[in-house]
């Protein structure tokens, strides 16, 4: 299974990563970030959904997402 | 586990100045991916032209030189005329390359330079604020065309990938879009094929890439994804105008 | 000695291009200096150099400006509204710091205006043109000899400081014919360019740029090229004086009409008038302190240009408080003969 790394702070909130993810797997974090973005968040507790397709990491403007497999 | 997917090594960690969901950052990162992975970070520079483009310089860990707005292929003429085993791109938006700079673009073109030109077209001036373009959509509200561009005294948007394409020394024309991870893909992929031309030495190339600007378009990062689908493509076809096969123009 | 051969002044600095090491020629046509372009399209891939017909006088600017950022010599050249064209590029080299040499072969304005000899481009070529605080090295020739040994100068200039040197002449300089040595004075040397672009192979990427943005680096930034331009100011002021000694008129005049002063100054002390000439050959940096330090003694001073009077506005700054400076102008064309010289001496001598 496959897991991916959001950096927070460098998240500008645009969402992408949420709209593509086809399982998913992302959500609008509920505390903000050092600039004041809410940052997408990876909901940890279904990694063992997470395929690692990198759609996510691959539509982000803001390099701000690893892929882990 | 292992790390499949991180920033590759010639984009910098730099935080970039543009606007969330600005598709720039994309552009910027499999514009570095593609330089990486044809392994020319050593021997490329950059030539970004002025607007939102012109940071390339903090976020793309090569050799740049900052051009005056429009001129950018003149001045990669120059470049590459003096470092022809060198690999030069233009960096270039739609108001820098499709209104100021159009003379330049159209003759560096047309002298089949050997140098590639990124182009970044969301229909409207960025960094300015947000005013009409050249490449407007026909109905777009700018803060310029505050009615919405009326042809009959605005004219209608300038297709360059299409326009490009008619010149004998263009080598590779194509229109690409950042709006879905397959575009993505398949930008990426013009990019390099773009590249591949250079390096064989096969005249000028050029990649338009829609792109969105949702802060000046006033919609946010999602929608001006539906809108670049639902608008911009309609009128911005995507595809390959123009591709040479062989050094036919020599 | 050293063969001189009969040659036009445009073909002379044309060869003195190639004779400085310059391989790169980009421009757009315009009267009266199409012979440069022309030797060069001839002469240039001879010695494996490159020509390009520019679409525009913009353009030429920015291949200028791209060959000077990888670090090699290159030149356009032009005339008044070509040279308007390229202030733009010309401020953003400044910039940049980015060196090269352009060459304006003045012809009259304001506009389309005409091809007879002028000096009208003075103010525009000295004292800017383009926007921001900047200078260019200009370099004024006044026969043949010197429009070979000044474009060599004006490249190793440029290459020196890092900025932009124009060689300023008038269509007579540039179109008549003397005799002129075509090889060096001095061997010419190329300096090391550690800050051209040529990849970041076995560096850290390197930038060119004139965008500073951040509070207070722009100025910093203006000021550091303050600094170039006052060291520019201190080394390399070239003026020709000539019979200043016992003067009691000094005419100033550079170009064409420093030629015709010096045959109007034979006829003065023909007829027991004491007349001298300073002539700039650097008009920036304008040779202020030599003018300065003579009109302390030559009290009356005779600005001789074609054109209403922009080199005399430098006059005046420079010169003594107490100086008196009288003014004699041609423009639009306008060519004095020396007795008409004469005749404003005469002028200024009885005042």
């Amino acid at each position: 299974m496959a897991y991916i790394k959001i950096d927070a702070d460098r998240c500008k909130g645009c969402y992408f990563c949420i709209k593509f993810c086809p399982k998913q797997l992302i959500i609008v974090s509920d505390t903000h970030n050092k600039v004041g973005y809410f940052p997408a968040q990876f909901l940890q507790e279904k990694e063992d959904q997470c395929t690692g397709c990198k759609t996510c990491a691959l539509m982000c403007p803001d390099t701000a997402i690893e892929v882990f497999k | 586990m292992e790390k499949i997917f991180t920033r590759t090594p010639t984009l910098t960690s730099s935080e970039t100045h543009f606007c969330p969901g600005c598709t720039h950052g994309i552009a910027h990162r499999i514009l570095a991916e593609a330089i990486d992975e044809l392994g020319i970070a050593d021997r490329t520079i950059g030539i970004p032209g002025v607007g939102c483009c012109v940071f390339l310089y903090y976020y793309i860990a090569i050799d740049t030189l900052e051009a005056p707005h429009g001129r950018a292929p003149a001045c990669a003429t120059g470049m590459k005329r003096a470092q022809p085993d060198k690999i030069i791109f233009n960096y270039q938006g739609d108001g820098d390359m499709a209104a100021i700079g159009t003379s330049e673009i159209i003759h560096a073109a047309n002298r089949g330079e050997n140098i590639t030109v990124i182009f970044i077209n969301n229909s409207v001036y960025g960094m300015t604020g947000g005013q009409m373009a050249p490449t407007t959509l026909l109905g777009q509200q700018t803060t310029t065309s505050p009615y919405g561009r009326n042809f009959q005294t605005e004219g209608y948007p300038i297709k360059m990938a299409e326009m490009l394409a008619t010149l004998e020394g263009v080598a590779y024309s194509a229109r690409v879009s950042l709006h879905k991870p397959k575009n993505v893909m398949q930008a990426k992929k013009a990019i390099i094929k773009a590249f591949e031309m250079q390096i064989n030495q096969m005249g000028f190339s050029m990649v338009e890439i829609l792109s969105t600007c949702n802060t000046n378009w006033r919609v946010s990062p999602i929608e001006a994804l539906d809108v670049i689908e639902n608008e911009m493509i309609p009128y911005f076809p995507l595809g390959v105008f123009k591709e040479r096969t062989g050094k036919d123009f020599l | 000695m050293t063969e001189k051969k009969l040659t036009k002044g445009n073909i002379a600095l044309a060869e003195g291009a190639i004779q400085a090491g310059c391989r790169f020629y980009f421009g757009y046509p315009i009267t009266p200096q199409n012979d440069i372009p022309e030797y060069l399209a001839k002469n240039l891939p001879r010695v494996g150099g490159t020509f390009i017909p520019a679409e525009s006088e913009i353009a030429s600017i920015n291949m200028v400006l791209g060959v000077g950022a990888s670090g090699e010599r290159a030149m356009t050249s032009s005339s008044g509204p070509g040279i308007s064209l390229m202030q733009e590029g010309l401020s953003y080299m400044a910039g940049s710091e980015i060196p090269g040499l352009v060459v304006n072969i003045m012809r009259c304005g304001p506009g389309l205006g005409g091809i007879s000899p002028t000096q009208g481009d003075y103010t525009q070529a000295v004292h800017g043109g383009g926007h921001g605080d900047y200078r260019n090295i200009v370099l004024a020739p006044a026969s043949v000899q010197e429009m070979f040994d000044l474009t060599i100068r004006g490249f190793e200039l440029a290459d020196k400081y890092r900025m932009v040197s124009v060689i300023l002449a008038d269509a007579m300089v540039g179109q008549f014919q003397e005799p002129c040595r075509l090889t060096p004075d001095h061997p010419v040397t190329m300096p090391e360019k550690p800050w051209a672009l040529k990849g970041r192979a076995g560096r850290k990427p390197q930038l060119l740029k004139s965008l500073y943005l951040g509070p207070g680096e722009q100025e910093a930034h203006n000021q550091d090229l303050q600094k170039k331009y006052r060291e520019v100011e201190r080394n390399e002021i070239m003026c020709e004086e000539s019979l200043l000694n016992d003067a009691d008129l000094m005419i100033v005049a550079f170009g064409t009409p420093s030629r015709i002063a010096k045959t109007a100054i034979r006829m003065a002390r023909e007829k027991g008038m004491k007349v001298g000439l300073l002539r700039p050959i650097t008009l920036y940096p304008f040779p202020s302190q030599q003018l300065h330090e003579h009109s302390e003694r030559i009290r009356k001073i005779l600005v001789v240009e074609m054109n209403t009077g922009q080199m005399l506005y430098d006059v005046k700054i420079s010169a003594h408080k107490d100086a008196d400076i009288s003014f004699y102008g041609r423009p639009g064309g306008g060519v004095p003969f020396p007795n008409e010289v004469l005749d404003e001496i005469v002028k200024a001598m009885e005042k």
